[in-house]
């Protein structure tokens, strides 16, 4: 067992994990937060997105104890004063989810894509969600609420 | 003044907790005390086990319990059952886990419970079998006289299926002008629903049975398994499907994973979890499809079509799943008339045990097998006979006037005007002018190729009468059970599930627009069978036509009543009485009325009453069609591919349906992108691969290719609109008509750009090699 000091949308916690825990299960298991899903066991469909120290990382992929001292955000942490962000906005008003299952990751790899490019192309953005399955909405809808947010996000800007 | 709710793109009432991770899904759970399952599985497509050792493994600390096959057997518990009889059909017994023989890659043979998901994999793997692996064969075609799977079915032969008229269809063929004929496979696909399989199991301290699963048709999961499997009694097991990640079929079938844990929940007294992982659902879920076909298209001079001849070899797998023998049977066989007045059809199924995980109704289920057949005998048809592929489709379309039109093959369309869909979407897409730049880039060297898709689907799968003449050992109607409150609030149980669809938006705008109150007083309420009248759930695009129509009749029941409350009220017959937004008003009085909030309340007061109506204020429904609805469209797809690479692009898609009424249209679009996207995926990249072993090769999402966002276009989404005539929503249902029509669209547009270089036909998935190959085939 090994000591974890890791901080979750804002919140520190501090749990002994076995080394061989993915970082995944840390959060939905000994955290609770159910919001990060596991879709796949080859790191492909990219529903346990999240951000480590800003940056879009599958969770699934990364070790409890390699996540130590690190800053961690999950869907759950992304709307802000109870304001939507822009990505969870958008998918609302451009129906980018049906199952809703991949939504979580597909918005944390949107929000990743959005601060690295702000105004990124259809094409940007489909190149951009690479890492992200949705088996639903035949991403048609996802585009449009990725580029409903980044026009929203220039607007807030 | 409300505004109309039905046919606005209101945004999703379930969104909000999706988008911010607060979603219940099944393995979401966490119960006091849970321990966590997981199965030992078969690694031979076919083998007999010798000897099963459990002792290493159920040392291990942290392992709780270990049960086997033999174990379920002693306690007598039933294994899946095939819910849909077919004449002579062979159905061997389906253990619930193997006890002496495994027959797939996949098959549970054991499951080790521990007090965490890590050490019940440990000890899992630590469990010894020793099996003498057996011959084994994966394609249905090649099955057919191969190592025999079952000894009930020597041949691997589970069914001989017929439909149609054999002797009218040689003679057809016997007088034609011209026959064409394609051998072709339909691949086998993986549903890859996002959230895998999951199911816990407690036993309540009552005794009952909760199940919390990962279902489309809760209802069915608990009847089948407390009637054929556990024996235990309906009313103490209560199954919940709480937010499921997607089904597309895969989740309406009973597994032996489940049922297994109802049964280790009750021998081990504490909840069990199984979580299934990505790989484990490859060969543990149904897969789709998997047809080996012979079909050949009779014409007359003038290219239409006078025959229909086909021989289908599909595979069922090792054991026949829930709905496995109407896929290619009542559900194919049936649609082969296209959207064409066929005089003479006929179709010969053969279902095939093979050495694979079951396979079962998949998005479109036996639809999309169909529509592939036609559509591309027809394209092979217009080639042969120098006809524009648009032009032989008009010309065999039948016309508006000959609605309801009885097929020669058991179905009658409710109603249409094909000719109309199409001249949209031939505008849509400006077809004259995209000839010409086909032609102009084939001269610079770049194929281009244009692909129609004129499908039909048989759906809102009911009427029960129907279904049960043809082997269902099931009804189909759907049940409504809409409830006012004393404060005038609404919910209702609708024994339909969702599980991406919109229920909880589309049933409340339903509920809104018949009763006049905001969308928000309404609630949805699905997938508990504590909660809902008994309901067959979602498949089959059914939940509009046939769960929606059940709302929508105890609305209207709804209004009735209130008239006659109201009557009473404003002391008027109720005959005089108005029900609009809202308001129960005395015709010619509009300042005599009684609002809504008013008449519920004294519903459930009683105090001022009628004497001949029972208080409180709610109905219930159990919505039985007269027919199915028959939804149809006209797919038209662009694709470039690249000589050199063998590269197919799909530049643009076109899909113009007719579904009838539409309730949502946000939502509508939304099914038919997601429809289309995994028809492109048949169509280019996806396919279940087995080796001659029996091993799955694309066992993995690493090696399966689900599309990802750039692999599909926009989807350029149009509609034209009969209402359906057997429903009092008129809708046809949506479900899966993209998924039905975009194969055959994909595959004739890859087809059409090659055509100058003597292709005519290029198997699914049509990925880069075969493309090359078919290219540099002369090379
Ligand atoms: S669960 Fe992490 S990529 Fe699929
Ligand atoms: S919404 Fe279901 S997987 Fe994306």
């Amino acid at each position: 067992m090994t000591t974890v000091n890791i901080t979750v949308n804002g919140q520190q916690y501090s749990h002994e994990v076995e080394p061989r825990l993915l970082l995944v299960h840390y959060l939905r298991d000994v955290l609770g937060m159910t919001g990060t899903h596991v879709g796949c066991d080859t790191s492909q469909c990219g529903a346990c997105t999240v951000h480590i120290d800003g940056v879009a990382v599958k969770s699934c992929t990364v070790l409890a104890v390699q996540a130590d001292g690190s800053r961690i955000t999950t869907i759950e942490g992304l709307a802000t004063d109870g304001q939507l962000h822009p990505l969870q906005e958008g998918f609302w008003e451009k129906h980018g989810l049906q199952c809703g299952f991949c939504t979580p990751g597909m918005i944390m790899s949107a929000a990743d894509l959005l601060k690295r490019n702000p105004n990124p192309s259809e094409e940007e953005i489909r190149l951009g969600l690479e890492g992200n399955i949705c088996r639903c909405t035949g991403y048609h809808n996802i585009v449009r609420a990725v580029q409903y947010a980044a026009e929203k996000m220039k607007v807030n800007a | 003044m409300a505004t109309q709710m039905i046919g606005a793109s209101i945004k999703r009432v379930e969104d909000p907790r999706f988008i911010t991770g607060k979603g219940l899904y099944t393995d979401d759970i966490q119960l006091p005390g849970m321990t966590y399952a997981v199965f030992v599985r078969s690694p031979h497509a076919h083998a007999k086990i010798n000897s099963l050792n459990i002792s290493a493994a159920k040392a291990m600390p942290g392992v709780t319990a270990i049960y086997t096959g033999e174990d379920m057997k002693k306690a007598g518990i039933g294994g899946p059952i095939c819910g849909w009889s077919l004449p002579g059909l062979k159905l061997p017994a389906h253990p619930p886990m193997a006890v002496d023989r495994v027959r797939y890659v996949g098959e549970p043979i054991a499951v080790v419970l521990a007090s965490d998901p890590y050490t019940a994999q440990d000890a899992a793997e630590a469990v010894e079998v020793d099996y003498d692996p057996l011959p084994a064969v994966a394609d249905p075609k090649q099955a057919h006289g191969g190592p025999t799977i079952h000894d009930e079915a020597p041949d691997n032969i589970a069914f001989d299926w017929s439909i149609g008229d054999q002797a009218k269809t040689d003679a057809a063929f016997a007088s034609a002008h011209k026959t064409v004929r394609l051998d072709l496979v339909n691949n086998r696909l993986i549903p890859n629903a996002l959230e895998p399989r999951a199911a816990i199991a407690r036993v309540e301290p009552t005794g009952d049975i909760t199940l919390w699963l990962t279902s489309q048709n809760p209802h069915i999961h608990r009847l089948l398994m407390a009637a054929f499997m556990l024996n235990i009694p309906e009313q103490k097991f209560r199954v919940i499907a709480p937010d499921v990640g997607g089904g597309f079929g895969s989740k309406i079938f009973v597994y032996a994973e489940e049922v297994v844990m109802v049964w280790a929940a009750m021998q081990s007294k504490r909840p069990v979890k199984w979580t299934s992982t990505r790989r484990e659902s490859y060969i543990a879920d149904a897969h789709g499809r998997d047809h080996v076909t012979e079909a050949e298209m009779a014409f007359d001079a003038d290219g239409h079509i006078t025959g229909l001849r086909v021989k289908t070899w599909a595979g069922m797998g090792a054991y026949l799943s829930t709905f496995a023998t109407a896929v290619p049977t009542y559900l194919y066989g049936t649609l082969l008339s296209g959207q064409y007045p066929i005089p003479a059809i006929y179709c010969n199924t053969l279902g095939v045990f093979t050495n694979t995980v079951m396979v079962d109704a998949y998005r479109g289920a036996g639809r999309p097998e169909a529509t592939y057949v036609v559509e591309r005998l027809v394209d092979l048809g217009a080639y042969e006979l120098g006809l524009d592929p648009a032009e032989i489709r008009r010309r065999n379309l039948i016309p508006p006037d000959q609605f309801p039109f009885q097929t020669q093959v058991a179905l009658q369309y409710d109603s249409g005007n094909y000719a109309a869909t199409l001249d949209k979407a031939l505008e849509k897409l400006g077809y004259g002018d995209l000839r010409a730049e086909q032609e102009a880039a084939r001269q610079q060297g770049r194929y281009i190729g244009i692909g129609f898709s004129t499908a039909i689907e048989a759906c809102g799968l009911a009427p029960s009468a129907v279904v049960g003449s043809l082997g269902a050992g099931a009804g189909q109607w759907e049940s409504a059970l809409v409830r006012v409150h004393p404060t005038g609030k609404i919910s209702v149980q609708t024994g339909s599930h969702s599980h991406g669809q919109g229920h909880e938006t589309t049933f409340a705008q339903i509920v809104a627009d018949g009763l006049g109150v905001p969308l928000e007083d309404v609630l949805i309420q699905h997938g508990d069978t504590a909660q809902s009248p008994f309901g067959y759930g979602t498949y089959g695009s059914r939940s509009a036509a046939v769960g929606g129509s059940a709302i929508a009749v105890s609305v209207k029941k709804l209004q009735d009543k209130i008239k006659r409350i109201a009557a009473h009220l404003l002391e008027a017959a109720p005959e005089d009485i108005d029900y609009a937004e809202g308001k129960a008003t005395v015709r010619g009085a509009p300042e005599r009325f009684k609002t809504f909030g008013e008449v519920a309340l004294q519903a459930y007061l009683a105090h001022n009453y009628p004497t001949d109506i029972e208080p409180g204020l709610e109905a219930t429904t159990f919505f039985d069609p007269t027919n199915f609805t028959f939804p149809y469209c006209v797919h038209i797809a662009v694709v470039e591919v690249d000589g050199g690479t063998g590269q197919v692009e799909v530049k643009r898609y076109i899909a113009v349906d007719d579904v009838g009424n539409i309730i949502n249209p946000m939502i509508v679009a939304g099914q038919i992108h997601g429809g289309v996207a995994q028809g492109i995926g048949q169509a280019l990249y996806e396919s279940a691969v087995y080796d001659e072993n029996g091993q799955l090769v694309t066992g993995s999402m690493m090696d399966y290719a689900v599309p990802k966002a750039r692999y599909i276009p926009m989807i350029e989404t149009d509609q034209t609109i009969t209402p359906a005539p057997q429903n009092p929503l008129g809708v046809k249902g949506v479900g899966e008509i993209g998924a039905i029509a975009s194969p055959a669209a994909i595959a004739n547009a890859v087809v059409d750009a090659l055509k100058h270089l003597g292709v005519t036909h290029i198997d699914m998935p049509i990925t880069v090699q075969k493309v090359y190959a078919a290219i540099h085939a002369d090379a």
